[in-house]
């Protein structure tokens, strides 16, 4: 025990002494707290949009004022012809068109129909098919204002309320996500370059050539990044619960108990990648490029996992952040117990038992 | 010109000799173009929705068959009770809920007035916001059918109504692929030119033969370009490759605007990008170090570059840190002249910035690479 | 050995912070000789090195290398040098006749001279069937000796070489002071650092540099004389074991 506790230590050393590495390691989830609690929204907001008003009318003038009302839509006037329109797509200087017709409300009072176009850049199809429902909403209020002057009856009047996030804010779903990529991007990472730098520098064979039981050495390399990711994780907490009023709606202590499975799952991610990759460039590279994206995207966070092909969601299964994700939301935001995620708990449980074994196997195939 | 001659055939032989670099320099790129564009879809499709009916009139049982009928929803329990469908959403087997009071269809036509409940898991906001908007679009719908069956008609529709027609120009099926398909291209060409270029100088530092280099005659920029050359020639490769054989082939992407204007901007921004990746190893002692530093601006980047999320949606600080980002112009030009076909003069804004972060990162980073000490 | 100087520093001093790694040496060496620049662990030997190479920038004194300033010239130094490092630095991905062709190719050697360079060094150095290995499958005695050889490959005026024979058995030793007697021979100044005292003996002068000065600057010879000594070894032993920086 004091030996390993002599290996903690001296690993404790190499990674606190590298200062520049440590500033990344604990700035990124600051960062990615900031940025994500403030910055990355999948809602649209300040979108350049014309509107072509032919009308000049109290009908054209009511929904105009109701779009620049909007947050949304940054509004301009012009009058612009379909080429035109084309020519600003294609400088990025707008969005949406928006084009009311000579008499638009002679027709509506009148013929009690009107027409308005609606021109979409199509090349940005999230933004084209929001900003085109807004916008179709406003008008649709307007033509239900209309109506309402006339005193409709049978009305259905829905009443709709928001679970777990009344006020629709960004961060309670993005906020589990980045502890999970946080999580586990770094703890892959770092511990798949620290134990293939030593095989690198030759010190690894040092090592095993000692008295000590060579799996105690690798674990005492994981210790400081267990430590260092549960640091993180509560500031991360902190960050979230002060700045981004978070709630923490369950148990913390399952929380953390959650947290360090994934993290010791992570690890021993980290331990597998670096049993096959001879160079840090490598470790680093199949870290970086084989995990960035696909933790980003497989977690669930960014992108619904229930939109993608059916074959991306059975693999996202085996991406262990995925199931983290599922827990946090449950026990943080949900405020459920352990029976809700008995499951998740038991797949991250198994997905740690198997990189461990595998990756024992692997060592022991290399001593031998 | 010879040095630089010698020391690129060195470079090539070392990289293409690296037999653990070459798949993920290589291969990874396109396995994750492959298949990342299909994971990256915002359209919210397939939402699941749980009625509990208390009612069971034929209004009831028309809006249920209205509210399948959609396309928007999957019906995911039909039931009695309100703990049961509460159950579903803590299981996140339902994203929400419509509950029919008892006496919906009576009240409705006796008092001309009737409420519906709805809940919403609103934890992915935007999903909230488009689950409760399609449903509140299908009972308004509704609600005019009933309308319209009570009312009296008259000769002409007393109620007016707006007629909205939408069109989506270049890209009329709204394809999320072909938003998605270049910025991927270009986060991917990204990853791997910062990375490659960062550490490979740093394994010079580390394992000395940096030193060597600096006690002969090698010029700074000889040198800065013997490093640049080789990543900015894979870079070109690899975009090239993801361009012309993945993105048409699998996703049917054909680019429509100026490819020479396209290689040309390409060009220019691996040549800033390959700079941040130099200046950062004038940083870094390790690869390890390297690598974290390296690993924080591309988090950064990706995030604040536009290809999520939009950047104009970001409050005003974070605009401008977006706006100092290159990834986003990249991505910008690349889904211009890609998608629309933008010209030279559309992006004449994006050329010049461009330029000044080449100018910038690399005139940085040869003044920070010191052959003495 | 002729009377031309090759090396002049006067009062070369480096300073990190507060600590004088090299204080003030003074010295010549002449074109032709080999040097030895002898001293213990963290006396200041490689740091000294590393300024008259242009490596690193003293923090006063002056210094002139094959007729080029220190300060200002470092450039056209490098042109006139060549440099083995005490860290095995050629290119270890590279195949021998790589690493030659790279390193005569950057000091500006012509298609057909480094053709018949690279055939003349894999002859001298025995390394035919070596040639188109990696030199990472070579054993350290002969990656010593290609390093030197690459080292001179351009036939500069004067070749640094800091510790070049750490870890190498004693035969390979014995060959690569062949190689370097060679080159001497050939007019190229040899400035040697080793802490093999025995090597001192191979040397024309040299100087023992005693936490960071320059305590003594003669050849063998007139060393052992002076100090009453039999061998290099004592010398140094004298001069030494007053030493207050230990090794690091």
């Amino acid at each position: 025990m004091k030996q390993f506790l002599s290996f903690v230590k001296k690993e404790f050393y190499h990674v606190f002494r590298d200062s520049k590495t440590l500033l990344m390691l604990f700035g990124i989830p600051i960062v990615l707290i900031v940025l994500f609690g403030f910055a990355v929204t999948n809602e649209i907001k300040n979108a350049k949009i014309v509107v072509c008003d032919y009308a000049k009318d109290p009908a054209s003038q009511e929904i105009i004022n109701k779009l620049s009302v909007n947050e949304t839509f940054l509004l301009e006037k012009a009058l612009l012809s379909p080429s035109q329109i084309d020519k600003a797509f294609k400088k990025e200087n707008i969005k949406l068109a928006i084009i009311f017709p000579a008499n638009f409300y002679k027709d509506l009072v009148h013929l009690n129909k009107a027409q308005v176009q609606i021109i979409a850049d199509g090349s940005d199809p999230n933004a084209a098919s929001t900003l085109t429902q807004y916008a179709t909403a406003i008008i649709m209020d307007y033509q239900k204002q209309l109506m309402q002057n006339s005193n409709m009856p049978y009305s259905i009047a829905p009443e709709v309320r928001m679970l777990y996030n009344p006020e629709l804010k960004g961060a309670i779903n993005f906020v589990p996500g980045i502890m999970a990529l946080v999580l586990q991007l770094i703890c892959v990472l770092m511990t798949a370059v620290s134990i293939v730098k030593e095989k690198e520098t030759g010190t690894m064979e040092v090592l095993l050539v000692s008295p000590f039981n060579p799996f105690l050495v690798i674990v005492s390399k994981a210790i400081p990044y267990l430590v260092l990711s549960l640091v993180n994780l509560t500031v991360i907490l902190i960050l979230s619960v002060t700045l981004l009023d978070m709630p923490i709606n369950g148990s913390v202590l399952l929380l953390f108990g959650a947290s360090t499975l994934l993290i010791i799952c992570a690890l021993s991610l980290g331990l597998l990648i670096s049993n096959v990759t001879q160079s840090q460039q490598s470790a680093m590279l199949m870290a970086l490029m084989g995990m960035m994206l696909p933790t980003m995207l497989f977690t669930g966070f960014m992108f619904p996992l229930e939109n993608m092909p059916k074959a991306l969601q059975i693999f996202s299964n085996i991406v262990p952040s995925k199931w983290y994700y599922i827990i946090v939301k449950s026990v943080m935001i949900k405020g459920l117990g352990f029976s809700a995620i008995w499951k998740e708990t038991l797949i991250l449980f198994g997905t740690t038992c198997f990189f461990l074994i595998v990756s024992l196997k692997k060592f022991k195939i290399r001593l031998v | 010109m010879r040095t630089l001659k010698f020391l690129l055939r060195k470079e090539f032989k070392q990289i293409f000799r690296n037999k653990a670099l070459l798949p993920m320099i290589f291969i990874a790129p396109i396995i994750q173009l492959l298949i990342l564009p299909l994971a990256a879809d915002y359209e919210v499709k397939g939402i699941n929705i749980s009625i509990v009916d208390h009612d069971h009139s034929t209004y009831s049982q028309q809006l249920v068959s209205k509210i399948t009928a959609s396309g928007y929803f999957q019906l995911a329990d039909y039931g009695n009770s309100s703990q049961g469908a509460f159950k579903q959403i803590e299981k996140d087997k339902s994203d929400l809920i419509l509950e029919i009071p008892q006496g919906f269809e009576k009240n409705l036509v006796r008092e001309n007035q009737e409420k519906l409940f709805v809940a919403v898991n609103a934890i992915n906001g935007v999903k909230a916001g488009l689950g409760g908007g399609y449903l509140s679009q299908i009972i308004s719908a509704y609600n005019n059918d009933i309308r319209m069956e009570w009312m009296q008609q008259p000769k002409f529709n007393p109620m007016p109504q707006i007629e909205v027609t939408s069109s989506n120009w270049f890209n009329p099926h709204l394809d999320y692929r072909f938003f998605m398909v270049p910025g991927i291209l270009v986060v991917l060409v990204t990853m791997i030119g910062a990375y490659m270029c960062a550490l490979n100088i740093v394994k010079e530092k580390e394992t000395g033969t940096i030193e060597q280099i600096n006690v002969t005659p090698i010029k700074k920029y000889q040198f800065v370009l013997g490093k640049l050359i080789p990543f900015w020639i894979i870079g070109i490769f690899i975009f090239s490759v993801g361009l012309f054989i993945i993105a048409r082939w699998v996703y049917s992407i054909v680019p429509v605007g100026s490819l020479l204007l396209l290689y040309a901007y390409m060009s220019l921004y691996l040549v800033a990008l390959l700079g941040l990746g130099l200046l950062i190893s004038t940083f870094s002692n390790t690869q390890q170090q390297a690598m974290s530093i390296t690993f924080f601006f591309i988090i950064i980047f990706m995030l604040m570059s536009g290809l999520f999320t939009s950047i104009d949606s970001m409050p005003h600080w974070a605009y401008i840190i977006a706006r100092c980002n290159p990834v986003t112009y990249f991505i910008e030009v690349v889904r211009m002249i890609v998608l629309k076909g933008s010209g030279l003069m559309d992006i004449k804004n994006h050329f010049l910035i461009m330029t000044g972060f080449a100018l910038l990162l690399n005139g940085f980073a040869i003044m920070n690479y010191k052959k003495t000490s | 050995m002729t009377s031309e100087v090759v090396i002049k520093t006067d009062k070369l001093t480096k300073r990190f912070g507060d600590f004088i790694a090299t204080n003030e040496v003074t010295f010549e060496v002449y074109a032709g000789e080999i040097f030895g620049f002898l001293g213990a662990n963290g006396a200041g030997k490689t740091t000294a090195m590393k300024m008259l190479c242009g490596l690193s920038t003293p923090s006063s004194g002056n210094a002139t290398i094959a007729g080029f300033d220190v300060y200002k010239q470092t450039e056209q130094i490098k042109n006139h040098i060549g440099y083995m490092s005490q860290k095995f630095s050629l290119y270890e991905d590279l195949t021998v006749i790589e690493n030659i062709q790279f390193f005569g190719g950057i000091y500006g050697l012509s298609d057909k001279q480094l053709k018949e360079k690279s055939n003349e060094l894999i002859e001298t150095l025995g390394l035919k069937s070596e040639a188109k290995k990696l030199v990472a499958s070579l054993p350290l005695g002969w990656k010593q000796k290609l390093a030197f050889s690459v080292a001179v490959i351009h036939e500069p005026k004067i070749v640094f070489l800091d510790e070049p024979t750490g870890g190498v058995d004693p035969v390979t030793r014995r060959q690569f002071w062949d190689l370097i007697y060679q080159a001497a021979d050939r007019g190229i100044t040899i400035f040697v650092t080793t802490h093999y005292m025995d090597e001192a003996e191979y040397c024309n002068r040299i100087s023992i540099m005693v936490d960071g000065v320059i305590e003594a600057l003669d050849t063998p010879a007139n060393l052992k004389q002076q100090y009453s000594a039999t061998s290099m070894d004592e010398v140094f032993y004298e001069l030494a074991r007053g030493a207050k920086r230990k090794s690091d």
